[in-house]
């Protein structure tokens, strides 16, 4: 009820190849693909690694407004660090502005940069977009799981993760039925300056907590009576298996992860000519 | 300070996919000094229209009228509205935030931006009006019992002074003693002339002290009468998920075996007091020949 429907991760569920990959492969080819993303340093490297970027998205079948919706956070970043390096790198000037002047090689470092980082973004999204916050948790659990023997707590880590979502969208519920019982007592949340405003939010934070840590108690207590006793010899009802697709997925971003690695030997950080 | 309540629509979630209609055309209207219960199953939207009697839901459509007054017509704050309708949350202990029980109680007249000793008075009189010792006033909430921390709670929307009081569940969850206490003293609060609004589950507390029930069904009004009007539907009571009292049932059990004893009764005395007579002309009548 209230009004909840926000917040439930960024899942957008649909039925894709992406969408039924094993949650290991994708969370695997996620991080290989954003180190590939910064070995890469030139041209025939990013149209390479935008191409892969491109097909996933167009596979997954999700909305392009979706995907770029996430790029809004980071338009400033990207306009900042774009400018840092037009005017901070040597080179041939394109035109001056007083003391600073604007570069050749600058421009093509900043547009490098944008184009790195709009691909990281939109591939990283693509992950938790077509991965449901239970399989992404699962899937994090599992690749940690080898380093439990140099002290990783795999299990509790992921445990920890699927509680924190399982109860995001009740303690936002609780945050409403607070606040309105917090404004029945003729409590203002809306105006006042920045202080104000801040000690306005005791009345719903305290209770907020107290509630939380009963909550937690209580689900502590819930978890034991059911014999809960962390990750060890705990299995669990589905089972990710690798199939053909995520073999054919790994193929791939081995060849981009190769083609990246031998361009970057062959040429270095050239710029195509003609620019 | 009558309230009013017309064609009240209310639809969580708009436009969106898991929108929902909580309210259809509910019309209503509470006089003075009376004691309402409001009555229903779970989901059948009482939470819902009791947040919309002091502005803290919007209808969808419709409007709510508190002395003759649009209450959304003019924008601005509707603090005026919050002093006069006290809400009471369900499980409302809750909504304590403060060190001692005095700080707490004292948020709302503060918030009503009243001298410190028209606050400390406010305070006293809600704590007493709750039946809170005074000593209690300088403990910290957290270490009273669950019926002391309802009551605090209740002192803290009691002491806006407010002119109409609608308490969601107060009793829920209580023990038996926090129970009767908690409802003793919302009955003495009825007594000293605030109108009462009170949604329970309780249909043996609705019946004892409400003198008028409105029965929500599926976001609609589907009876508004006496408990004794309401309750001797037992047929439709049911229908709509409710149970009438025990005792309306023990003497729909003893109709059914012969007795003619009315069930139109609405407390164990007046159940006493019906069998009795029915078991005095019992007697009376096979003496008699």
């Amino acid at each position: 009820m209230m009004s909840s429907g926000v917040l439930m991760g960024q899942y957008y569920p649909a039925e894709s190849p992406v969408h039924s990959m094993d949650p290991r492969a994708k969370i695997a080819i996620a991080v290989l693909f954003m180190v590939v993303l910064f070995v890469g340093n030139n041209f025939y490297a990013f149209v390479v690694m935008g191409a892969f970027a491109f097909l996933a998205a167009v596979m997954s079948r999700v909305p392009a407004g979706l995907l770029l919706r996430g790029l809004r956070p980071i338009v400033f970043v990207m306009i900042f660090t774009m400018a840092l390096h037009l005017f901070l790198t040597p080179g041939p000037a394109i035109f001056k502005v007083g003391p600073i002047t604007a570069t050749w090689s600058g421009l093509v470092q900043g547009l490098f940069i944008g184009v790195r980082l709009v691909i990281l973004i939109m591939f990283t999204s693509l992950l938790t977009l077509t991965t449901s916050p239970i399989e992404l948790t699962d899937g994090l659990e599992d690749i940690l799981k080898p380093f439990t023997r140099i002290g990783v707590p795999a299990h509790e880590l992921a445990m920890m993760m699927t509680i924190a979502l399982r109860f995001i969208p009740t303690l936002l519920e609780e945050a409403e039925r607070i606040m309105k019982a917090q404004m029945a007592r003729g409590a203002d949340f809306e105006s006042g300056n920045m202080m104000r405003r801040a000690k306005s939010l005791v009345p719903l934070l305290v209770p907020l907590f107290v509630s939380a840590f009963r909550r937690a108690d209580d689900l502590a207590m819930a978890m034991e009576a059911r014999c809960y006793r962390g990750g060890e010899g705990r299995t669990r009802m589905r089972q990710f298996r690798l199939h053909a697709r995520d073999f054919l997925a790994f193929a791939l971003i081995a060849l981009v992860t190769a083609g990246v690695i031998a361009v970057r030997v062959r040429f270095g950080p050239v710029i195509p000519r003609g620019l | 300070m009558p309230i009013e309540v017309r064609d009240l629509t209310h639809i969580y979630n708009k436009g969106s996919a898991s929108e929902s209609v909580a309210l259809s055309g509910v019309s209503l209207r509470i006089e003075d000094g009376e004691f309402v219960g409001l009555i229903g199953p779970t989901g059948s939207g009482k939470s819902t229209l009791i947040q919309h009697l002091n502005g803290l839901l919007k209808p969808t459509s419709g409007h709510v009228l508190v002395d003759g007054r649009d209450i959304w017509e003019k924008g601005g704050s509707l603090r005026w509205l919050r002093q006069k309708v006290g809400l009471v949350f369900q499980y409302a202990e809750q909504q304590v935030f403060e060190e001692t029980v005095r700080q707490d109680i004292a948020f709302g007249p503060r918030n009503l931006g009243l001298s410190e000793r028209e606050v400390e008075a406010r305070v006293k009189a809600a704590a007493a009006m709750v039946g809170l010792p005074a000593d209690l006033l300088q403990r910290s909430p957290f270490e009273l019992s669950g019926g002391q921390l309802r009551r605090v709670a209740i002192a803290g929307v009691v002491s806006m002074q407010p002119q109409v009081l609608v308490l969601d569940e107060p009793a829920a969850g209580l023990d038996p003693k926090g129970r009767d206490e908690v409802l003793s003293h919302v009955q003495d609060m009825h007594e000293s002339g605030m109108t009462v609004i009170l949604v329970s589950h309780n249909m043996e507390d609705v019946a004892r002290l409400c003198e008028r029930l409105l029965v929500l069904n599926q976001g609609q009004i589907v009876a508004n009468g006496t408990p004794r009007e309401v309750f001797s539907r037992a047929d439709f009571i049911s229908e709509v998920g409710l149970r009438a009292p025990d005792v309306v049932a023990l003497m729909e059990k003893l109709r059914e075996r012969g007795w003619p004893v009315r069930t139109d009764v609405v407390s164990v005395e007046e159940a006493f007091a019906e069998i009795a007579r029915e078991l005095g002309q019992a007697k009376g009548a096979r003496a008699s020949p």
